[in-house]
């Protein structure tokens, strides 16, 4: 089998030594944080959970930094260059009430309830069944995206550095084992931190060249206009139901299949961005991790879309048969291009930086997942801290070279990897259902999550795998079939879930405290920390703030 | 309580990322002095090539001197707020740190 090219050959960077000493400095600092975090850890919690001791800001950046690797980078840069400003739903409708949510409604039982992870949280909530099967399939997914990573990383790296690409996944596969099995999840938090800045120090600089490359926003927008037409400007122009649109959907699909199902689900239940949330150092902090995470993701969209749309109109041809670019290339051409060496050299460095990171937030919610969930629960049970705490320092290492051997098995066979990308992202979407359902309804039995999860989960595959790619149903493109199979799984498993309730037993009550809506957690009394009053700290604010500021930025592009 | 209840309070009385974890400020600050330096020199000593690949515009000193500000943003920041020390939770205090 042959691995489709993805970046186009001819990117290749002229780096100097300028560069690679920027490149440089950076490797030392990551590594210097891991040593540094060492002498932190005393107990598993300070390894998977940074002992519940975070603050606020920290955690909150580090939530937008796990979110914020470069596949993501790449691909929404990508996004802006096919679909124009359409681009700009998967930040403010498909992630901002999401987070917000998280942050007002889920976090008060997420924190309170003291689970170290996800899938403990079912475990609490419904039994044993529901915990394992989640477990298992994050562990397997995370160490998947991991390896696809590190793979995309290897494909970039060679494109841009000439580095082979088993250098590259060597090297990075070595940075990231070592600083996450010395320091674990506080430094995996400080280098996602530090990783956010940079990313901002690469990605400010060549917008703003790139529209001064195009004649300003006023040139970009009338060459775009006169090429694409309107609606590649527009947010919502052609999503009426039944227009035709580049995205393959309309405003209803958008607005439930992408902000409320496949947004909710992946901001409030994949473990590697509530994990950030966890390690906060109380309630309030953990609260607020999302909220002030929402606010930097309000407005990343503009850094990635507008090299996108520069892309665009410099390569009008991008993505097509008639070009060597694709849409993936939008940011490392407009490197190329724009950058003098010096500034050249932090957009490297920040995108190594940010396929570094990505990887590292699965990795780190993946040890946390395998040893809390199923090697302390399932395997060896009642030994001490101690003995968890050199686990996960060895499965980390397990954890780094599993998807070091994915990522070549990736290099080999990547039809088969995106395929299993797909099924797994499948998963996400009934999870939400089972949260909330469980959150909020006392009565939701204890067998209902499981059957729940299954269900939306084989819903949302029929509906993608036979409905939509067989061709019973038509529905324009990939992206939009996406949305209607998250919407359909999340009917399924809503419904599964209140017919399993009605024939069998529920939790007992005095096991929910904590758990539901209405019950309050023994404990959680705790009075809060001086200074945690202020206004500018008030979660409702936050989170209303972030909302309103998200709908604003629609009005400029939605007429 | 909850038997995971007890078991993670007992891990966070003796957890020691509060009390040993460094600032992370520190680390920011120190990075992005030195890329500010760096990269500012490189845009002190830019050539016409790098200027005119720029779009005439000094990129590598805006950049630099941008970074070298954010970078003196949270050296101030650590400087006028430091971390208190981790507080003592009650009942913990013989066996905190000292294990």
């Amino acid at each position: 089998m042959q691995s489709p090219t993805y970046l186009a050959e001819g990117l290749r960077l002229p780096t100097n030594a300028l560069d690679y000493t920027i490149l440089a400095i950076y490797f030392v600092v990551v590594l210097g944080i891991g040593f540094a975090a060492r002498r932190s850890v005393k107990t598993s919690l300070d390894f998977f959970l940074s002992g519940r001791s975070l603050p606020a800001w920290v955690t909150g950046l580090a939530f937008v930094a796990a979110n914020l690797g470069a596949t993501e980078i790449l691909g929404m840069a990508a996004t802006g260059a096919q679909y124009g400003v359409a681009v700009t739903h998967w930040y403010w409708i498909g992630a901002i009430p999401a987070m917000v949510f998280l942050g007002l409604v889920m976090m008060p039982f997420y924190y309170g309830s003291k689970v170290r992870s996800v899938p403990e949280f079912l475990l609490q909530r419904f039994d044993k069944s529901a915990h394992l099967l989640s477990s298992v399939l994050f562990a397997f997914a995370a160490i998947l995206i991991a390896g696809v990573n590190l793979y995309a990383l290897a494909i970039v790296v060679e494109a841009l550095l000439g580095w082979p690409q088993w250098v590259a996944i060597v090297v990075a596969g070595f940075f990231v084992l070592a600083y996450i099995t010395i320091g674990g999840l506080s430094s995996a938090i400080y280098n996602e931190v530090l990783q956010f800045f940079v990313i901002l120090a690469a990605l400010i600089p060549l917008s703003i060249l790139g529209l001064k490359k195009v004649g300003g926003w006023d040139g970009l927008t009338d060459s775009l206009t006169e090429s694409h037409g309107d609606n590649f400007l527009s947010a919502w122009g052609g999503t009426g139901i039944g227009d035709p649109n580049p995205l393959g959907a309309n405003w209803l699909t958008i607005v439930l299949g992408l902000g409320f199902v496949l947004g909710f689900g992946y901001w409030t239940t994949n473990f590697a961005e509530v994990q950030r949330a966890l390690s906060a150092k109380n309630l309030s902090a953990a609260k607020r991790t999302p909220l002030i995470a929402a606010f930097p993701k309000i407005f990343i969209v503009f850094v990635v879309m507008i090299p996108g749309l520069v892309a665009a109109v410099l390569v009008p041809k991008i993505g097509t048969a008639g070009s060597d670019l694709q849409y993936n290339d939008a940011i490392p051409y407009l490197m190329q291009e724009l950058l003098p060496n010096g500034v050249l050299g932090i957009a490297v460095t920040g995108l190594l930086a940010a396929f570094m990171a990505g990887m590292a937030a699965n990795v780190s919610s993946f040890n946390t997942v395998f040893t809390t969930d199923i090697w302390q629960r399932y395997v060896a049970k009642d030994r001490d801290d101690a003995y968890y705490l050199k686990f996960g320092r060895l499965i980390t290492a397990i954890g780094v070279l599993a998807s070091i051997g994915t990522a070549f098995i990736a290099s080999s066979f990547s039809n088969i990897m995106s395929y299993l990308q797909t099924l797994f992202s499948f998963f996400n979407v009934p999870m939400f259902v089972v949260f909330i359902i469980g959150m909020f309804w006392k009565r939701a039995s204890m067998k209902s999550g499981v059957w729940g999860l299954v269900a939306g989960t084989t819903a949302a595959m029929v509906n993608y795998f036979w409905i939509y790619k067989q061709g019973v149903i038509d529905i324009p493109s990939d992206q939009g079939a996406n949305f209607v199979s998250a919407i359909v799984g999340f009917v399924a498993g809503a419904v599964v879930m209140v017919v399993v309730t009605l024939f069998t037993a529920p939790k007992p009550e005095a096991e929910l405290a904590g758990l539901v809506y209405g019950t309050k957690s023994p404990g959680m009394e705790e009075a809060p920390e001086e200074g945690d009053d202020a206004w500018y700290r008030k979660p409702a604010l936050l989170g209303w703030g972030a909302v309103v500021l998200a709908a604003l930025c629609y009005l400029p592009y939605s007429f | 309580m909850s038997d995971l209840h007890r078991e993670v309070s007992d891990l966070e009385t003796k957890s020691a990322t509060a009390a040993r974890l460094f600032d992370i400020r520190r680390i920011i600050g120190g990075l992005f002095v030195i890329y500010g330096v760096i990269v500012t020199i490189a845009g002190v000593f830019a050539s016409d090539d790098d200027l005119k690949k720029a779009q005439d515009v000094n990129i590598n000193l805006w950049t630099g001197l941008a970074m070298l500000v954010l970078g003196l943003f949270f050296l101030v920041w650590l400087k006028l707020r430091p971390v208190k020390p981790g507080p003592v939770p009650e009942g913990a205090a013989p066996g905190r740190g000292a294990e």
